[in-house]
């Protein structure tokens, strides 16, 4: 069973600032992390090896700063680890980057299964893993929540609207998985070292075959502007009575708890 | 150039129709409508500003459950004929999936989840998208054509119905492959009778609800508040303590009462993101630092389970 985990390294999400005078995210800086279902993927990836046996491979398109954090997954159980990467990385788009990705998989040889997190924490798209199905030519489901791999192929079960759906696949297959089908495992101490010492192979679009011309991003990002919230943040830190006493005050002084509701 | 529509829903289809009826003349071009064999009255998209609206027919299309590969395959074999400059899908999870294998079938640009699209005359087309876990707004200019957009339901309003009958609907045979995910089962999903999106009052609550059958104290909140009660991700999705109908969320349901209470809410963007539309918004969580109190007009600093009985004896000497 030959397995490849397609990660990505984002900014963490929950560490974005808006500027206060732009209103724009403050992005430099930030700190980096694996983005959350990515490493869903590789804990479904393990579990799988775990049960049929083979290899299973991280593969990962990012800016350079991306290979520190790749380690997480090395630490989890990830074999082997490929950094494809470009100078120009933060200009590129998705079909870009699923050109590099679907030309890295390709590289890898014969592979059976391809699964990713459902989306990234930071665009929280979706369109990576259905997009390289697409590119490589294999059919492909997307948020899943149980997974069943045999020999031949998978079982995959998703949610649709009110509906569940139960499908069959054949390998190679793509498979994109929600939060909730596993508890990602936490590397041990020992599994941390010798992930740091564990090579990543790095690739960049000359090495995969890759045209400059195919890099010619489709999309550009024409302006990032924050959401701001302007609420009253009136607190009580009173003891729970008196506190309970001037929130439920503050309440009826807006008219939402009027007696008259029921 | 033409502007290619398909959903598998209708409303959203004539939605899309709008959009396509007001880029066509820019890029000068016609608005074809891709209707989906399961979904009832295609001659309806006429009316609704499609020049051709074409039905797919394949042995392939057979059964319950429309593969998702399938209908990129016939949305590229349409996209090798007619050349549009612009796909428009419904962004349903299942729309979002064809577009984007479509995008990687023809290796173009694609945005999901677009809460606008617009085309200026010199046929610059811009999106914009929710970014940053909700908190941004991503602004995104299509440098090439042709582009795969999805839009979500209700986004762009459309047009009244013609009073003219429009065309025939085309059927048209796709040579298709034959596909090699096969559905297996489709079971509807338990259902729970809860209605958030249409609340006046939500009461949610997070992981500072320590077990299961403390649920019961939020909930009897919700019910002294003639509220609904929702929760967080971990609430539903991990620890499975209420159904789905439950999760309020960017990618649960999308709130906007009058009144939000969050207890035991941190305050994850994501959460927040579901919630921040609406009206008045009260926190209660004994760390004053949780980021939920920046997104809060009043908020308690205390632990819920000494702060929500207080309240509730609050409620009963107001009544």
């Amino acid at each position: 069973m030959e397995t490849v985990v397609v990660a990505k390294v984002t900014v963490d999400v929950q560490a974005v600032k808006m500027d206060a005078d732009t209103s724009e995210p403050i992005l430099k800086g930030v700190p980096l992390k694996v983005s959350d279902f990515d490493k869903n993927a590789m804990e479904e990836a393990l579990r799988t090896k775990a049960k049929l046996g083979g290899k299973v491979r991280v593969v990962t398109a990012g800016p350079p700063e991306a290979r520190d954090k790749l380690r997480e997954l090395i630490a989890m159980g990830a074999e082997e680890a490929y950094l494809v990467t470009d100078a120009r990385f933060s200009e590129l788009d998705y079909a870009a980057v699923g050109k590099l990705l679907a030309a890295a998989i390709r590289k890898l040889g014969k592979i059976d299964l391809v699964l990713a997190g459902e989306a990234s924490i930071d665009q929280y798209s979706g369109q990576m893993g259905p997009r390289l199905a697409g590119a490589l030519g294999v059919p492909s489901v997307s948020y899943v929540r149980k997974l069943t791999p045999d020999k031949e192929g998978l079982v995959a079960e998703r949610e649709m609207g009110d509906l569940v759906e139960e499908y069959r696949l054949p390998y190679p297959a793509l498979v994109t998985l929600t939060k909730e089908i596993n508890e990602p495992r936490l590397p041990n101490m020992m599994q941390i070292i010798g992930a740091s010492k564990k090579p990543i192979t790095e690739w960049r679009a000359d090495t995969l075959g890759v045209a400059p011309a195919e890099l010619e991003p489709a999309v550009r990002l024409a302006g990032l502007r924050g959401i701001v919230m302007k609420r009253r943040n009136v607190l009580f830190a009173d003891e729970p009575p008196e506190a309970a006493r001037k929130l439920v005050e503050a309440l009826r002084g807006e008219g939402v708890l009027g007696g008259g509701q029921k | 150039m033409t502007v290619l529509v398909f959903s598998e829903q209708v409303p959203t289809g004539n939605e899309l129709l709008a959009k396509a009826r007001e880029m066509a003349p820019v890029l000068g071009g016609q608005v074809i409508a891709l209707a989906y064999p399961g979904s009832p009255g295609p001659e309806g998209f006429y009316k609704r500003g499609a020049d051709r609206v074409i039905v797919p027919e394949s042995p392939h299309l057979a059964g319950d459950v429309p593969l998702a590969e399938n209908y990129s395959a016939i949305l590229h074999q349409l996209c090798e004929e007619h050349k549009p400059s612009v796909v428009l899908v419904g962004s349903t999870r299942w729309g979002k999936e064809v577009a984007a294998r479509l995008a990687g079938l023809l290796g173009c640009g694609c945005a999901l989840d677009c809460t606008s699209v617009s085309l200026d005359a010199g046929k610059t087309l811009t999106v914009e998208r929710l970014v940053l876990g909700g908190n941004a707004m991503s602004s995104e200019q299509m440098a090439k054509l042709p582009a795969v957009l999805t839009v979500p339901a209700k986004v762009i309003p459309c047009l009244p119905e013609a009073a003219s009958p429009g065309g025939q609907v085309e059927r048209k045979s796709f040579e298709l492959a034959p596909p090699r995910a096969a559905s297996l089962k489709v079971t509807p999903r338990e259902v729970s009778g809860v209605k958030l999106d249409t609340a006046q009052v939500v009461v949610s609550m997070g992981r500072g609800v320590k077990a299961k059958e403390d649920i019961r104290i939020i909930s009897e909140l919700a019910r002294a508040l003639n509220g609904e009660l929702g929760c967080t991700r971990p609430i539903a999705a991990d620890l499975k303590w209420l159904p789905k109908e439950h999760w309020v969320g960017l990618s649960g349901t999308k709130v906007k009462p009058r009144v939000y209470v969050a207890v035991g809410i941190s305050g994850q963007i994501q959460h927040i993101a579901g919630m921040r539309d609406s009206a008045l918004i009260v926190a209660i969580n004994k760390d004053k630092d949780a980021p939920i109190f920046k997104a809060a007009d009043f908020g308690i600093i205390g632990d819920l389970y000494k702060v929500v009985p207080e309240i509730m004896n609050q409620l009963k000497t107001c009544k």
